[in-house]
């Protein structure tokens, strides 16, 4: 006998656990199924709704009012505004660390880079850094920690235009981390605020940072740091470091591995686990039965085939990065229930040959009904029990529009929801 | 003659700077001017193979005996460009026994240690080789930076008093009285190493007699005196793999073909090649079918590269030459010999000799003849070095110790960067202040990467070629913002920003041809990483219109309202850190 509920998610990123979420939230019975880590730990931790239209026009000031002009495949199209206002608000509730949903306006959040981009919520731990905030900014970077490059960051700020004075600094990071220590091996210190050498005797780690930072204050009204500031209590890290400086501070997001990010898949699979949602990770989702819709999907435990039923299934796989969409060279698919991926038969159709140019790759995905259903080559729904979320959809460029994480928290909730109502 | 002969040298690839090496060791004034970066023509664009001479062992037995001589001598001179990984002509049964005996009788002929192995062995040595290989014959191969052997030719010449300048196009030849005198130069950031974003420069530079090393380029040069220089370049295609299938070059041992070849480089192997007639060395189709035909024959020796990964590919022109009155139809059957131009002789026009055609492992022999001819010109007495003398960086073979506790550096980092730096290894590596990783596909340290920004200006694509970062698995996508980091220190923002623009357009220009499986998984990652984490691609420092910052959340509002913030979500966390 197959493990039964009613709706199965396969995929745990975001869009698999607004999915989940919501569908449990509807009164589902859910589970959910993913293989490995999502891309969540990739990401910066903002949570991009749309930064740029497609074609490039922007920075968007007020996504919403840019939405209802995408094109018509577009998931931001099939789900509408509403749809998109929804799983905002759903994201509200769950991510309590979470700060701009007091305005629709698009925040301009500095980047590790030194570019400004614009999404529409950040970390807590990043407020004080958004760039339309006009108070004079130092950046401190650490010498070893080659992602983050403050003197380099600040100068690329300014030549954005912030409307603030901004200068860099590199320092040496208290204690004796060795020179490629992990950026956790930084956050576990600052956690523990463990005793570390300075001179001849110890101070606690976080003092000795701000003991370090404070000669370069200089003025600054607020202080930036990579996003490395503690991984179970960043926000008392901060609260540290804000005393000894007297000045507020930031994390500037960056890279992977992303702290922010996985702050907020750790926030989300709490919130999964409340809402009753069943999570069994670890191992892939290799294939599926159907008698016309979907009666089970089939994984793979070290060899052994495990069958997991449901009424409803929800595909949120991925895309490119997460593995949702595959390809070789002769053509791209999606892996699991072989859902139609339009894509030019060539190849060299696949990308453009400016490194930032119009990828059609970047777009590859499966097409949909209005209900996130997927649909055949010839229109028609793929299976009338499955639907599809997230990056595993066609149609967003999320990289070139910045809308990540926004399309998979919509088209997640608006799958979840429909799934669980179609299952009552 | 009064004073020291001056020579101009144009062109920067293996021939250029070797000849400019070996003119400066002889005594003479030497200026080199290349047009893109050291190694930008068919030197950065060639297969790595340092040739035993098997390859041309049948077919053309001069360029076999020339190529072990010259093996035997890089081995020694350039011991930290070179890896000694043997290599195997191997034989499937649809190849010809006949030709096998032939190699083998070939080899014997030009000196060329070989051996038959049996495909039992020859799988020994390599376990990914096809089943169904019969046999092999194992020479001398090895593989060969070009990258590295170039910049230590130059670093040579400069250390004996030569002058090199990159990113210097001569525009044209000067002729005075029936004789080439000197060159016309546009700088495109003024001389000395490049810096994006400085004004450049035109430059006259006399000289006495000026070598035309410009390769696949040199009718070009050519036409600028109205000389016919009949190059004849020929394109071949490499394709990177992500790892190494094979230890060991990976020769098929029938005649010529296309896609015959496997070399293993660091960590990649590369797969070869094509050889197609073009008519221009800078502009022609990079194609499909040639990538797939890579890997599907290439198959046939090696099965699992059908579904390994490749990262890149990339294609070459190869600068043949061959006198006028030869003609063949075939770019393949057009000698690998190299030839050596005097226009004097040949045209009536002193002042100039040009040298085509060739290979890159015969590039010193190349240079020690032009220089001997040069040195005959103007009555110099002076002995050809080159081959005695180990290039920077091979110095002393026995630095290869613990530099890695030395510098405090991790094995296996430790010990990619003293292969790479060789006897330079010390001086390079002992910096003050912690040495992390840059790039960690290739194990390149921060203090690589300062010492080659000191040769090569903000020019990071220099960078690239001297250290190997950005050059891995993931093609810059995880290090190309902290090269430009790296950059900061010497250059100011608009500047690196321009040489982190360019770096990332290169890098893409290659990986175009890998795209698909996990190498488009990867162009997604790293087309995220720049474009969503990092907002390069709408970078607002780049753009003409001013980002209207007040209109945007200024923040203020976010922790109000209805009761701070922290405690609006139903919090999983409880708001557990107040966060
Ligand atoms: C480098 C990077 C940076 C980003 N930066 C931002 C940003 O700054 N702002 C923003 O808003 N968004 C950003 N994003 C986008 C965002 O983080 C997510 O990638 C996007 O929302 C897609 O989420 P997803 O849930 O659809 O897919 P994923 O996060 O890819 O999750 C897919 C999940 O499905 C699982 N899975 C795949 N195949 C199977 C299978 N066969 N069986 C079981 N499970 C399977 C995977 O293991 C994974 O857990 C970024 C993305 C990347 C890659
Ligand atoms: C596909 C392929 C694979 C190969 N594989 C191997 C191999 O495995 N082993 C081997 O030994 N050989 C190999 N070769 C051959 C070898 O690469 C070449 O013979 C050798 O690199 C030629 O070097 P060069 O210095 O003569 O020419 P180039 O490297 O082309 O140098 C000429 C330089 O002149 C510069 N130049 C041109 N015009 C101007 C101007 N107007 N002003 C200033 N500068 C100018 C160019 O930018 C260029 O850098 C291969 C060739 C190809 C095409």
């Amino acid at each position: 006998m197959a493990i039964e509920s009613e709706v199965v998610v396969v995929g745990g990123g975001l869009a698999g656990a607004f999915s989940a979420l919501a569908a449990a939230r509807e009164g589902a019975d859910v589970r959910l199924v993913s293989y490995k880590q999502s891309t969540l730990a990739q990401a910066s931790g903002l949570v991009d709704v749309l930064g740029y239209a497609p074609g490039g026009d922007g920075p968007v000031v007020d996504p919403y009012d840019a939405i209802p002009d995408l094109p018509e495949d577009h998931p931001y199209a099939t789900v509408g505004v509403d749809g998109v206002r929804a799983g905002m608000a759903l994201f509200d509730e769950v991510a309590g660390r979470y700060r701009g949903d007091h305005t629709d306006r698009n925040a301009m959040l500095p980047t590790h880079g030194g570019t400004v981009k614009p999404t529409a919520r950040y970390p807590s731990g990043a407020a004080a850094g958004v760039a339309s905030d006009e108070r004079d900014a130092l950046l401190v970077g650490f010498d070893a920690l080659v992602d983050f490059d403050a003197p380099h960051a600040a100068d690329h700020l300014r030549n954005a235009g912030v409307p603030f004075d901004v200068r860099g600094v590199s320092i040496t990071f208290p204690g004796d981390l060795n020179a490629d220590a992990k950026v956790t091996r930084y956050a576990k210190l600052l956690d523990a605020d463990a005793e570390v050498p300075v001179g001849g005797s110890t101070r606690t780690a976080r003092a000795a940072l701000a003991a370090t930072v404070e000669p370069h204050l200089d003025g600054a009204e607020r202080v930036g740091f990579p996003a490395v500031l503690g991984d179970d209590d960043p926000a008392a890290v901060r609260a540290s470091l804000e005393s000894a400086l007297g000045v507020p501070v930031f994390e500037v997001p960056m890279g992977p591995p992303s702290l922010p990010g996985l702050r907020l898949e750790d926030d989300l699979y709490a919130a999964l686990d409340e809402a009753g949602v069943s999570m069994e990770t670890g191992n892939p989702v290799v294939d599926y039965e159907d008698e016309e819709r979907v009666t089970r999907v089939v994984v793979d435990r070290n060899g052994a085939k495990i069958p997991f039923a449901a009424d409803q299934f929800v595909l949120a796989t991925g895309g490119l990065v997460g593995k949702g969409i595959d390809s070789d060279r002769e053509g791209v698919r999606e892996p699991i229930f072989d859902c139609h991926v339009p894509h030019a038969d060539d190849r060299y159709e696949w990308f453009d040959h400016e490194a930032f140019g119009d990828h059609s790759f970047a777009r590859f995905g499966v097409p949909t009904d209005e209900t996130l259903r997927p649909l055949d080559a010839g229109g028609d729904v793929e299976f009338e029990n499955l639907r599809a979320a997230g990056s595993v959809l066609g149609g967003a460029d999320f990289a070139a529009e910045k809308s990540g994480s926004g399309v998979s928290i919509a088209t997640g909730r608006a799958a979840g929801v429909s799934a669980a109502e179609a299952a009552r | 003659m009064a004073s020291t002969p001056h020579i101009a040298v144009v062109g920067g690839g293996s021939t250029g700077t070797g000849v400019a090496r070996d003119l400066a060791m002889r005594g003479f004034d030497v200026t080199l001017v290349e047009q893109g970066n050291l190694t930008h023509g068919t030197t950065g664009r060639m297969h790595g193979l340092l040739h035993s001479g098997g390859r041309y062992a049948v077919s053309d037995q001069a360029s076999a005996t020339e190529c072990i001589e010259e093996n035997r001598v890089l081995r020694d001179i350039a011991s930290h460009c070179v890896e000694l990984t043997g290599g195997l002509f191997v034989k499937r049964p649809e190849d010809s026994e006949e030709y096998f005996q032939e190699k083998l009788a070939g080899c014997e002929a030009c000196g060329i240690p070989a051996e038959v192995v049996s495909g039992a062995e020859a799988r020994a040595m390599e376990p990914h080789l096809a089943t169904d290989v019969e046999k092999a014959i194992s020479v001398p191969d090895g593989a060969v930076d070009p990258f590295r052997l170039v910049v230590a030719n130059a670093a040579s010449a400069v250390e004996h008093g030569a002058r090199v300048e990159t990113h210097s196009k001569v525009t044209d030849l000067l002729v005075e009285d029936g004789e080439v005198v000197g060159l016309e130069v546009d700088h495109s950031s003024g001389p000395g190493v490049r810096v994006h974003g400085t004004e450049g420069g035109r430059e006259t530079i006399r000289a006495d007699h000026v070598v035309n090393a410009t390769g696949a380029w040199a009718g070009r040069i050519g036409d600028m005196a109205g000389l016919d220089i009949e190059v004849r370049p020929s394109k071949g295609v490499m394709t990177i793999m992500n790892v190494r299938q094979v230890d060991t070059v990976i020769n098929r041992c029938r005649p010529k073909g296309d896609a015959d070849i496997v070399v293993p480089h660091e960590t990649t192997a590369i797969l070869g090649t094509t050889d197609e007639e073009v008519s221009d060395p800078e502009d022609y189709p990079e194609e499909q079918w040639e990538v797939d035909m890579m890997i599907e024959t290439l198959s046939e020796l090696i099965p699992m590269l059908e579904e390994a990964r490749t990262i890149r590919s990339f294609w070459g022109v190869r600068p043949l030459y061959e006198p006028p009155d030869v003609g063949s139809e075939d770019p393949t059957d057009i000698t690998r010999d190299f030839f050596l131009l005097d226009h004097d002789e040949r045209d009536g026009l002193p002042g100039m000799t040009s040298i085509v055609g060739g290979k890159f492992t015969t590039y010193r022999m190349m240079a020690e003849d032009i220089a001997d001819h040069v040195c005959d010109r103007f009555g110099v007495d002076a002995d050809c070095r080159t081959a005695d003398v180990p290039l920077p960086g091979s110095e002393d073979f026995t630095v290869l110790r613990d530099y890695m506790d030395e510098f405090g550096l991790q094995s296996p980092i430790g010990r990619r960067s003293v292969e790479r730096l060789g006897s330079r290894a010390e001086e390079v590596l002992d910096v003050d202040g912690p040495n992390p990783t840059i790039c960690g596909c290739e194990a390149v340290t921060r203090a690589e990467v300062q010492d080659a920004i000191e040769s090569s200006g903000s020019d990071l694509n220099a960078v690239r070629i001297r250290t190997r970062a950005s050059m891995g698995n993931c093609q810059g996508g995880f290090c190309a913002h902290r090269l430009a980091g790296e950059l900061q220190d010497s250059y100011d923002e608009p500047t690196v920003r321009a040489a982190w623009d360019e770096l990332l357009q290169e890098r893409w220009k290659g990986q175009r041809h890998a795209l698909w499986g996990q190498q488009l998984s990867q162009a997604m990652l790293n087309y995220a990483l720049h474009a969503t984490t990092q907002n390069r691609d709408r970078d607002p420092a780049d753009s003409a219109e001013a980002v209207d910052f007040a209109a945007f959340d200024d923040g203020s509002g976010a922790d109000t309202g209805t009761g701070p913030a922290t405690d609006a979500g139903v919090a999983t966390d409880g708001g557990r850190d107040g966060d």
